[in-house]
């Protein structure tokens, strides 16, 4: 009796905490699992499929580097009550501004054109023509976002993301030797030595996971929902969480098709599906699910992305707080380009394979910038007084974003000319 | 007629808002946006190339 009389206050004092992290929650959590977009999810099975369990160390690397990174985004947009693209205009000028803003819609909308593909062909696997795929999304994201209150949409995205874990029962599913996942997958090692190829799938992942759309909508997100100085602590352990689900879902996406489809060359997640379901049924349906929550999640938030970016700097009523008539050019702007991306899917013979390589190369002219003016906004004493960066946050965050650009460039550069590192 | 012109007195609206940056130019911050610049102008000039050569070649 006296044992469970003690355990009551601290039980009662971590339900709470529980509690009041659920109210907090949100911006960081569903960024970073919707960063596990139908992009990345083809990266994830491509790089299980193609070296195995012996990657997954490089991937636990990225939780640290994805965490500072949106972790800067959620003091900027909770000090400033500002988006990334207004701070963008306010701080640097109207040049630096638009080139920002025009580079995000292009972004944005070729890449929400990638999710299209990604949910189509998840749902082709069971026999949905395209079309009902497209219409569908359509409407359930009008559901999603019309409802006129950013915390219904947050808890909605929120359900999608622990949909995302679908993959972490497909991954037992498939009977993976632990041993081997543990000793191959934990100790770094570079499987058939560093090599041209390698070292694109090193870059690919990481291209996975920083991505621009990301800063815009975790800052504008932080701002919609009112997050204020006090709440920074609980947004960052929002981060922090997020980027260790988004990694711990990259690992078992890579422990599936590790173990299942090793050596084989994925194109992409639906032909990984496709090629699952003749070998088990039950892990193929898993993950053709999963690619279509992926592809949900990630159209959901590019779209607001750049809604958010559009509103702020024109002036529009730009909250999902507002009903459609308060704010109809938000709401607007979102389904323009929710509706002409699922157009161009349905388009014969689009060309879908450029689009997606057009995608990570335009994204790497957008990423650098973005980066490079978050670094000096949170340096910005006069705007962020106490929250500004100390030096110790400056070599980290320092060091990761040289890092990302440079790798990304290569990355780009690598998609350009594809036998540079051959 | 007059919606095109709305957006374009919103878009002068906006130059005119931002036409200074807010942010101090110090020299590191010049120093940045000047990398930024040339980073962007030399991937530009790649994709250029890379569009010329895909024409070229057919």
């Amino acid at each position: 009796m006296n044992f469970f009389a003690k355990l009551y206050y601290p039980l009662r004092k971590a339900w709470k905490a529980i509690g009041l992290y659920l109210v907090i929650a949100g911006p960081g959590m569903v960024v970073m699992v919707a960063d596990n977009d139908a992009g990345g999810i083809t990266t994830y099975a491509a790089t299980g499929a193609k070296y195995g369990y012996h990657l997954i160390w490089f991937l636990l690397l990225l939780i640290p580097v994805a965490y500072y990174v949106q972790e800067m985004t959620v003091r900027l947009g909770a000090v400033t009550k500002r988006g990334h693209a207004e701070a963008i205009f306010d701080g640097f000028g109207a040049f630096w501004g638009w080139f920002s803003l025009l580079d995000l819609m292009i972004v944005d909308w070729l890449t929400l054109v990638t999710e299209f593909i990604g949910m189509t062909a998840a749902f082709a696997i069971f026999g949905v023509p395209p079309w009902i795929t497209v219409v569908a999304v359509i409407v359930l994201m009008a559901v999603i976002v019309l409802n006129g209150r950013y915390w219904t949409f947050e808890k909605l995205a929120l359900l999608f993301c622990a949909l995302n874990l679908i993959y972490i029962p497909g991954a037992f599913l498939v009977h993976p030797a632990v041993r081997d996942v543990l000793h191959q997958g934990l100790i770094p090692n570079f499987a058939g030595g560093f090599n041209g190829q390698l070292f694109f799938f090193l870059m690919a992942n990481i291209g996975t996971t920083i991505a621009p759309w990301m800063l815009f909508f975790q800052q504008s997100a932080v701002v919609d929902k009112g997050m204020l100085e006090k709440d920074i602590p609980w947004g960052r352990f929002d981060t922090l969480l997020g980027s260790i689900v988004t990694v711990v879902v990259a690992v078992f996406i890579i422990i599936v098709t590790g173990t299942v489809l090793p050596g084989i060359d994925i194109d992409s997640a639906a032909q990984a599906a496709q090629v699952l379901m003749k070998t088990d049924r039950y892990v193929g349906t898993f993950l053709a699910i999963g690619l279509f929550d992926a592809g949900l999640l990630g159209a959901i938030c590019i779209s607001l992305a750049s809604s958010w970016a559009f509103g702020e700097i024109f002036g529009w009523a730009h909250s999902l707080n507002t009903k459609i008539r308060q704010a109809p050019w938000f709401y607007a702007t979102y389904f323009i380009m929710l509706v002409s991306a699922g157009l161009i899917v349905l388009i014969p013979k689009a060309p879908l394979v450029l689009i997606t390589l057009f995608v990570q190369v335009v994204a790497v002219t957008l990423l650098p910038a973005a980066l490079v003016f978050l670094i000096l906004l949170l340096n910005d004493r006069a705007a962020m007084g106490e929250r500004c960066n100390s030096l110790r946050q400056n070599l980290i965050g320092g060091f990761i974003v040289v890092s990302i650009i440079v790798l990304s460039t290569l990355y780009g550069v690598s998609v350009l000319f594809p036998n540079l590192f051959t | 007629m007059s919606a095109f012109r709305n957006l374009l007195d919103k878009i002068s609206a906006i130059n005119a808002r931002y036409r200074e940056p807010r942010i101090e130019m110090s020299g590191g911050v010049r120093i940045s946006l000047m990398v930024l610049r040339a980073y962007l102008l030399a991937l530009v000039a790649l994709m250029i190339y890379k569009f010329v050569l895909i024409v070229t070649q057919g």
